[in-house]
Formats: C-alpha cells, structure tokens, sequence
C-alpha cells in the first residue's frame, strides 16, 4: 500500500446539490497508466481536476510521494490547500495536459515549454531552452519551435503541449481528454506520442475516449458512472469482460 | 485666396505650440498608463474592497466631459481656501500642473477600462495551465495575464491615444499655448479664417497619422501571433477553418 507513488481517496465534490462524485479513490505506482473512461457527465474529469485541485473536492485526500497535500475547508465548505506554497510545490510535480491545449496565445511553442522552467523551476533561460528543445524534439514539433501557437495545427498544438509538460520532469502526468478537440486525422499523432511516454514509465493518469488507448496502454482501467467507480481493474478484464449492465452499454456505444 | 504670408510666418508659432501639445500628450498617456495597469488589475479582482473604488472612479470621470474636469481642477479648486492656503497651491496655480492632472486622471479611466477588458478576455484555459504548473498569482500576472491583455489593448489603445490628442485641444482654454491656442491667436490677430484654422487642422492630421503609423507597427511587433499566416495558408484555406 505504501510504495504509492500518488494516492488520492474518497474524493467527493458537490455543485451545489449536485453530487458529481462519491468516494472516488485511485492508487497508482511509478510507471502506472491508469486510464478513466465514462460517458461524459460521468465525472471523470471532475475527477482528474480535482487530483491537481483546478476543482476543489468537498471531501478526500491527497498524496504524493508518501506526503499528504494538506487540505483544509474553507468557509464555503470546499476544501483548500493550507498552505499556498506547498500546492504550488505539488502542482509543480503534477503536469497536467488539457483537451483544448491551452497554450499561452502570447508565446511561440518554445517559450510556452520554457516558461514553467524559468518562472516555476527557476531554471536560466539557456539551460530551460535547452530543455525545451530536447522535449520539443521528442513529441516531434522541434522544427515548429518559433511558431505561435494560433499557426501550429491541433496535433502540434497538443504535443507542445505535452512537451510542456514533460519538461516539468513531473512525478505524474494528468491527461485530460487529450485527442477530443482533434480532427480526426489528427488523434493518431498525440497517441503515438503518448504512447511513447507511457513506455518511458511515466506515471500517467488518463481521461479518455480512445478505448484503443485504454486496453493496449493502460495498467488499470477505471469506469466512472454517475459519480462513482463502477468498474476497475485490468483492462483485459474490465474492457473485454465488463460485469456491470451500464459499463457494457458504454463499451457498445463506443465501439460503434 | 489663401494667404500664405500669414501661414509663412505664423509657422514658428505653429511649432511652438506643436511642441506644447505633444509634451502635454505624452506625459498624460506616460501617467495614465503607468497608473492603469495596477488599477486594471484592481479593478478585476474578485476582492470587492479592490475593485469597487476603481469601477467608481472610472464611472465618474467617464461619464463627465473632460472639459468639465479641467475647469473643476483649474477653476473649481482656486476658490477653496484650504488648498490655495496649503502647499499644493503651488502646483494647482499652475496651468500646466492642472491641465496634465485633469488629462492623466482623464485617461487613466479610459485605459484602466480598456485594459481591464482584455485582462477579462483572457482564455480561461490559459490562467489553468499556468495553475497547473503551480504558479503563483504574481507571476500569472507578470508573465500570462498582462502581457497577453496588454497585447490585445493595443488597437483600442490606439483610438484611445488618437482622441486624447485631440482631447489636447481642450487645454488652451486654460491659458496653454498648444496648436488650438496658437490658431486662435493667428486668426484673432489677422482674421484669417482658413490660414488660422486650416493649418492647425494639417498638423493635427499629421499627428493622427503619424500616430496611427507608431501604433501600426507596435501592433505587427506585438500581436504578430494574431495574424494569419498569409504565406502557409491561401485565402480559401482560410475560410475553410
């Protein structure tokens, strides 16, 4: 239980008296790709915000490397970090990559991968640089560095993203339907990508829709519904074998 | 017609005043927006106490004429006793003092609200990403949120810096000798209508112009990652998107 490289329990979160999650707890090791699926209103990405708190849960607990980011309720009955530095500290080890990019309009795709090294990092701008091209050229867009954002395509777009932050060199990576906002042709080069890091052994947790993705990259597959894991397990098991009425109609729709 | 004897020689007087007028224009755009940045971010905080102060200030001053706000400050303020006895009458005698108060706090307004407009345009995904890197606040400011509003204020900021040149005008009528004041001069001391006024209106086209050019180029240098990229993608294509 303890060799945990990230464990986040019970979480639990309310929009006012809508309850989007009960109880959702995940355990991943170093290397673990973790992949939560659901229709959409499941929750998932509640879920996935609230492990780096851009969603603030109403209950549960957080912890990476064996510490626990420290919560607190405020007076709104959400909890928050206690300590501002401490969660910035851990958002800093937690990268999270968004389905639509969200890159800074203002940047080229290196400055975008730069910018958390020098501001959050306090790297210097050669060694970040540096960094960032070596990162640039792993996702594949290094030849696109200079480019603004607005005049990269939708996959390079995604892979600076991801380069943005791999370049972090956090302990664990948040993807948060990652291919949804893409044409078409466009998926196949974010996954390979993905794949790539996933064979790295980063630690990656995934919300998604490629169900592809899920059965041949993940580790643990988990099936959120209506705010609560339905299903979880390997995802032979989960996927090919699905137990529940709801998670078998899911897998049907999606495969179609 | 025109005679241009009297625009020959009323030229120095012209320049003069040119001179007056751009001086007058650049310190009240110089305060104004160094003064709106800290207020445009006051002015969107969530902290009411920040906000509500600056939302009053700007409603007041622009929904009163400037005109009116140079008389209140030039006119209105000698006849209190207590600031013509306290040592800020030394500036507040002063034309110059009230006419570059009344355009800075003038301004001020305008830009605080231009800039607090496009800091609210920010692309909310924009201000998660930096979070999720675990950024503080103040860098989200000094690195996200200013650069990329400040960017996106430059062509409203333009109209803005064309009109309080214009705006400028309004100073001759508390004794600065600006280009309105040396044209009404000319023209009170030859009666030369067109000579008086139709050079005055040259050198203030020249001026919007040449300002309009600065701006033009400030906007190719700064929002050049606005722009489509006419040489990859061909008008159709485009279109298409």
């Amino acid at each position: 239980m303890n060799d945990a490289l990230f464990r986040a329990s019970n979480i639990s979160k309310r929009f006012g008296h809508t309850e989007v999650l009960r109880d959702v707890s995940l355990e991943a090791k170093r290397g673990d790709v973790i992949a939560l699926i659901g229709s959409s209103g499941s929750g998932k990405s509640t879920f996935l915000r609230c492990l780096n708190l851009l969603e603030q849960p109403n209950a549960g607990k957080i912890h990476l490397n064996g510490r626990e980011l420290r919560l607190a309720p405020g007076s709104d009955g959400v909890l928050k970090a206690v300590d501002p530095l401490e969660l910035r500290a851990f958002r800093s080890k937690i990268s999270m990559v968004f389905q639509h990019f969200n890159l800074w309009a203002h940047m080229t795709a290196e400055r975008n991968v730069m910018e958390g090294l020098t501001v959050v990092l306090g790297m210097s701008a050669t060694d970040a640089r540096e960094r960032a091209q070596h990162y640039l050229q792993k996702v594949g867009v290094y030849h696109r560095r200079d480019g603004f954002p607005a005049h990269l395509s939708g996959g390079e777009q995604q892979r600076v993203a991801i380069a943005r932050a791999l370049a972090m060199e956090p302990d664990v990576m948040l993807f948060d339907e990652p291919t949804s906002a893409l044409d078409p042709e466009l998926v196949g080069e974010v996954l390979r990508v993905m794949r790539a890091v996933a064979d790295e052994g980063r630690t990656m947790i995934v919300v998604t829709h490629e169900m592809s993705f899920a059965r041949e990259v993940s580790s643990e597959v988990m099936f959120l519904s209506k705010g609560v894991v339905e299903e979880r397990g390997k995802p032979t098991e989960v996927l090919l074998n699905p137990q529940s009425e709801r998670l078998r109609a899911f897998l049907a729709n999606s495969l179609k | 017609m025109i005679d241009w004897s009297v625009v020959v020689v009323s030229l120095p007087d012209f320049f003069s005043g040119l001179k007056v007028t751009l001086l007058l224009l650049a310190i009240s755009l110089a305060t104004g927006l160094l003064l709106s940045v800290p207020l445009a971010v006051a002015r969107v905080s969530s902290i009411f106490w920040l906000a509500k102060p600056v939302w009053l200030y700007t409603y007041v001053i622009r929904g009163t004429p400037l005109l009116v706000q140079l008389f209140i400050i030039y006119y209105g303020f000698a006849q209190v006793e207590f600031i013509r006895e306290s040592a800020a009458w030394n500036l507040f005698k002063e034309a110059w003092f009230c006419a570059w108060l009344a355009f800075a706090i003038n301004t001020t307004a305008y830009t605080t609200e231009i800039i607090a407009g496009a800091l609210r345009a920010t692309p909310h995904g924009e201000i998660e990403a930096a979070k999720s890197l675990g950024m503080s606040s103040f860098n989200l400011y000094r690195r996200i949120l200013l650069p990329s509003a400040l960017r996106r204020a430059l062509p409203q900021y333009s109209n803005e810096a064309v009109g309080m040149m214009h705006a400028t005008a309004i100073a001759s009528t508390v004794t600065l000798v600006d280009l309105t004041r040396v044209a009404r001069d000319v023209y009170a001391n030859h009666l030369a209508t067109v000579e008086a006024f139709g050079t005055v209106a040259v050198f203030y086209f020249v001026l919007t112009f040449t300002l309009i050019g600065v701006f033009r180029l400030a906007e190719r240098r700064w929002l050049k990652h606005l722009r489509p990229q006419t040489d990859a993608a061909p008008a159709i294509a485009v279109i298409a998107k």
